[in-house]
């Protein structure tokens, strides 16, 4: 192994971090405020749903589990819930697996709080940083913490005003995040070995939704794509 | 009005504290697990490969269930990127056509 330059955080980092968010932020936002308004008409108290909302912090997931949710809560439905909590986010273990090069050297003291924060959207952008030879991990927890306080903040006027958000579609609003992650990954691209892996991945995803439905098509998308990139050469 | 937008049902909230226990542990469980992985050089070319293939199938399912809005929201994004360099300018060019599309009633 060549020896990289250490792995350091200052709160310029943290500040260039939140930075890089603003492109999502019009997603976010209105995607929090839909939440708040689930939430309402789902008859959820203000406290819960700031609770919810702020905890899990996962935002697909948390729509999942509404659908789920009936009330009076019992045991049933609170498995379900978490069940399904689950099945949406067990992306992250393999987002979190590839921060593992970036965020290995430090203590893990820290690096284990700060992976609370971790969404799609932080770890897209540590990760392209880090491939521009970017050794300041305040990236990853500056656009983290940002990330987490628009979503917590975005679901207020949601709940109390939901009728403003009734329709995101109508604004495109709905569009921004795969607009985002497509911007995200167009510098990932080196050549061959992306086509042929993307494409794999790619077409297995489809394969799996198009059999199964929900979000299985990510994670087997995701694991074929990794092993075909293990083992082509560029 | 005030007393049910302030309290918080004691099931509900056992529900919240399991659905952040779970997901914690999906955002932590892979790097931990990476932790006790030797890095060889077939593992760090995965983890190279996970993001592209992360992406490219979290967005190919949303953009056949999306139509042709999300296709050419796709399409735009990625060739504003793919020439301009600059994601914010993407993002609004893509959204300005999927909201184009929508109103030509695609």
């Amino acid at each position: 192994m060549t020896a990289s330059p250490p792995v350091t955080i200052t709160s310029a980092g943290c500040l260039r971090g939140a930075q890089f968010c603003i492109p999502a932020l019009p997603g976010t936002v209105a995607f929090g405020a839909v939440f708040g308004t689930v939430a309402a008409q789902k008859g959820l108290t203000f406290a819960e749903t700031l609770m919810f909302n702020s905890f899990v912090f996962a935002g697909a997931s948390q729509f999942v589990a509404m659908e789920v949710y009936t009330a009076p809560m019992t045991w049933g439905v609170i498995f379900a819930m978490v069940g399904v909590v689950a099945a949406v986010n067990m992306r992250m273990l393999l987002i979190g697996a590839s921060l593992r090069p970036w965020l290995g050297q430090v203590p893990s003291s820290r690096t284990y709080p700060a992976l609370f924060f971790l969404t799609d959207i932080n770890w897209l952008i540590a990760l392209r940083e880090y491939d521009k030879g970017e050794r300041d991990w305040g990236i990853f927890l500056g656009s983290g913490l940002f990330m987490w306080c628009i979503w917590s903040l975005s679901v207020v006027p949601g709940y109390f005003f939901g009728s403003l958000v009734s329709d995101p579609k109508a604004w495109g609003l709905d569009v921004v995040m795969p607009a985002f992650f497509i911007a995200l990954l167009i510098p990932l691209w080196k050549g061959k070995r992306q086509t042929i892996s993307w494409a794999i991945a790619g077409g297995v995803a489809v394969l799996t939704w198009y059999e199964l439905g929900g979000y299985w098509g990510i994670l087997t998308g995701a694991i074929s794509g990794a092993l075909a990139g293990a083992f082509l050469d560029d | 009005m005030i007393e049910t937008s302030v309290g918080a049902d004691g099931l509900f909230v056992a529900a919240v504290l399991m659905m952040t226990a779970v997901t914690y542990m999906m955002r932590a469980g892979g790097y931990w697990v990476m932790g006790r992985i030797p890095l060889t050089t077939r593992v760090r070319k995965a983890l190279e490969s996970l993001p592209g293939a992360i992406i490219v199938s979290t967005i190919l399912p949303i953009a056949f269930k999306g139509g042709v809005p999300v296709v050419l929201c796709i399409i735009v994004s990625g060739t504003a990127m793919a020439l301009l360099r600059k994601d914010i300018i993407a993002v609004v060019c893509a959204v300005a056509a999927a909201a184009a599309a929508r109103a030509y009633g695609f």
